[in-house]
């Protein structure tokens, strides 16, 4: 007894200095981790979660007032690598006069108050727009989303068709900028070499997360309940509308337009090679006459002239035109055009789905 | 009293006759829930605005809710109405369209502290119709009702307010547009892309036409009673099909599938130029 009441003892005693032994090496890691905890870079958004009431409350917004564009504050959580949407807010639609910018941030800071009075999340995550036609991507939209971050660490964009969904389909779309891209952004790098340093094209803009929807359980209860007994719904019929010409048609006159900017894009990179070559030639020219005067003076005896000028005009760098344009504008034309071949495929089987109860 | 009571229904005002009837979007019904779920421990039910507009034939339309805080007891109820008011504001500066048109709450039935907060929102509203919204489901159904309230007065006297239901539609044709689906689960994973939202209309109509099928065989054969209401409907969905030659309707059909084809064709094209004038654009080098 003796003997079994002894025996833990020292087996403990051994267990602990094996802990201890092990310890500096484990409590070092557990510091480590204490310590970088801060410093590790936040977990990558993967998802994005919006409550039911939050894509309804969107989509009423959007509906009244298309096809004004109107803008409106999300509110939600950041969880991990979900950021959860629970609540939004319209923002009034605002002329533009320079007292609004004060109502504005009145309004907002009143709602605010007033959700977080009934348990509202307070937190904003980010912001929803309305768009006509996939024309979002604009210098507004990024300068926008670098002032949004500028005060929350996460922050998503969530983008409504109003002009999709009148063809049933569910046009929410939630969308970032990458992380690289804002470095660059920030320290105004969007020049030729640092662009291609960092393989940045124009589809590394913007990034989209996919939307998941939920409920709760008290909400979706009642849904079960009211959902009608018809066994097609409003959004059936949209879908199986055989007029999608208008849709289309607006569609191409904004690729058209878009196809324009972006020639006249490209038109400017032309011209800047062009001044920087003949720049360069100008260069050339002048160090070879430089030169020349260097050894005719050194054949006089006199002091050689510096081979640099500054102060002469054809030594001024030429600033390369940003290409933020240029990538915003593809961005929309690729838009634009899987816009079009996604309805011209609805509209394929559309056509034949026609055929078929004709020819019955 | 020795005289046999008269009860004195108020004579319609010229301003405006009650509502008759109400539509309800689901927008105010998530919105309800939604703070139903986050009402302090201590409230029972949660009471809110209604927001929207009175159409000309005498329906109201709600189309927007906020809550407001308030506290209840055994004979008291107050109401936090500078928030009200807030709120209000604020959501008129966004829609100024939407009006107060009454109020909502939840749980069953009217009880006795709605009748203090049904005056409330009397003085803010002529005839505001009061929703009940039941989460506790103590029916073992989801009850949305809404009421408006008479006044009931003996003589001079004001003896009750009488809560009369009204008929709601809770048709709720955005929260179609949106999807049922969506908004019926707890969790949907992804929102359904285009293919797939056709995929199933169609197979949502096949179905149908296989319903129509099977009931005409058996009225044929004889294992059902027609009914001619279904078969004159049958017919005029049937005939409601443009009649075409066969030749037209070829023309058309190729017609437009060549259209389709081109916008496809260009689509790519575009893409194919964008992704070439990208590659140019920043691998050339002039130094």
């Amino acid at each position: 007894m003796a003997n079994r009441k002894g025996l833990p003892k020292p087996f403990l005693c051994l267990a602990l200095v094996i802990l201890y032994a092990a310890a500096p090496g484990g409590m070092r890691s557990f510091l480590q981790a204490v310590s970088t905890v801060t410093e590790e870079a936040p977990t990558p958004l993967r998802v994005v979660q919006m409550e039911g009431l939050a894509v309804l409350k969107i989509i009423k917004h959007c509906e009244e007032f298309a096809p004004a564009l109107v803008t409106g504050q999300l509110l939600g959580l950041d969880v991990g690598s979900v950021l959860e949407v629970t609540n939004c807010f319209p923002f009034p639609i605002r002329e533009e006069d320079d007292e609004a910018d004060a109502d504005g941030a009145n309004y907002q800071l009143e709602m605010m108050r007033c959700l977080r009075e009934v348990n509202v999340d307070n937190n904003t995550i980010g912001w929803y727009q309305s768009c006509l036609l996939g024309s979002f991507q604009t210098v507004e939209l990024i300068e926008t989303f670098m002032n949004y971050q500028e005060s929350i660490r996460r922050c998503v964009c969530i983008v409504y068709y109003p002009s999709r969904s009148s063809q049933g389909v569910l046009a929410l779309k939630a969308l970032k900028l990458t992380d690289s891209f804002m470095d660059l952004y920030r320290n105004n790098g969007l020049t030729g070499e640092k662009l291609r340093e960092k393989k940045l094209s124009w589809v590394d803009i913007f990034e989209e997360i996919p939307i998941k929807v939920s409920n709760s359980a008290l909400v979706s209860a009642f849904m079960k309940e009211l959902e009608p007994e018809s066994p097609v719904t409003q959004c059936d019929f949209d879908r199986l509308k055989l007029s999608t010409a208008p849709f289309m048609e607006r569609n191409l006159e904004f690729l058209i337009g878009c196809m324009d900017d972006l020639s006249s894009e490209q038109n400017k990179f032309q011209y800047y090679y062009r001044n920087l070559s003949r720049q360069q030639s100008q260069q050339q020219a002048w160090l070879q006459k430089r030169r020349q005067e260097n050894m005719a003076r050194k054949a006089a005896g006199e002091e050689p002239l510096p081979e640099e000028d500054p102060s002469n005009p054809i030594f001024k760098p030429i600033p390369e035109p940003s290409r933020l344009e240029g990538y915003l504008v593809t961005n929309q034309i690729s838009s634009y055009c899987n816009h079009i071949n996604g309805v011209a495929g609805q509209n394929f089987s559309r056509l034949y789905l026609m055929k078929a109860l004709h020819e019955e | 009293m020795a005289t046999s009571p008269a009860l004195l229904f108020p004579s319609p005002s010229s301003a405006s006759s009650p509502p008759s009837s109400a539509r309800v979007e689901a927008v105010v019904l998530f919105n309800v829930c939604d703070s139903y779920v986050r009402r302090p421990d201590q409230a029972d039910r949660v009471i809110g605005t209604l927001l929207g507009s009175l159409l000309p034939d005498g329906t109201v339309h709600v189309r927007n809710s906020y809550v407001v805080p308030h506290s209840e007891s055994a004979d008291q109820v107050a109401i936090d109405i500078d928030y009200h008011h807030n709120m209000y504001a604020s959501h008129q500066k966004v829609n100024p369209k939407e009006v107060i048109v009454g109020w909502f709450s939840t749980g069953f039935g009217v009880s006795g502290g709605s009748t203090l907060i049904h005056e409330f929102y009397s003085r803010e509203v002529q005839n505001p119709i009061h929703l009940t919204v039941d989460t506790g489901f103590t029916r073992g159904e989801a009850s949305i009702k809404a009421y408006i309230s008479s006044n009931l007065s003996l003589g001079d006297r004001h003896l009750a307010a009488q809560f009369q239901e009204i008929p709601l539609d809770l048709r709720m044709i955005e929260a179609e547009k949106a999807g049922f689906e969506i908004l019926k689960s707890t969790m949907v994973e992804k929102l359904p892309n285009d293919l797939e939202g056709m995929e199933s209309s169609m197979e949502k109509l096949y179905i149908l036409i296989d319903e129509i099928y099977k009931y005409v065989d058996d009225v044929v054969e004889g294992r059902v009673a027609p009914d001619n209401r279904i078969g004159r409907f049958i017919s005029d969905s049937v005939a409601s099909m443009p009649k075409l030659s066969p030749a037209a309707f070829d023309k058309l059909f190729n017609d437009k599938i060549q259209d389709n084809l081109a916008l496809v064709y260009l689509s790519s094209i575009t893409r194919t130029q964008i992704s070439i004038a990208e590659k140019l654009n920043t691998a050339a080098q002039v130094l």
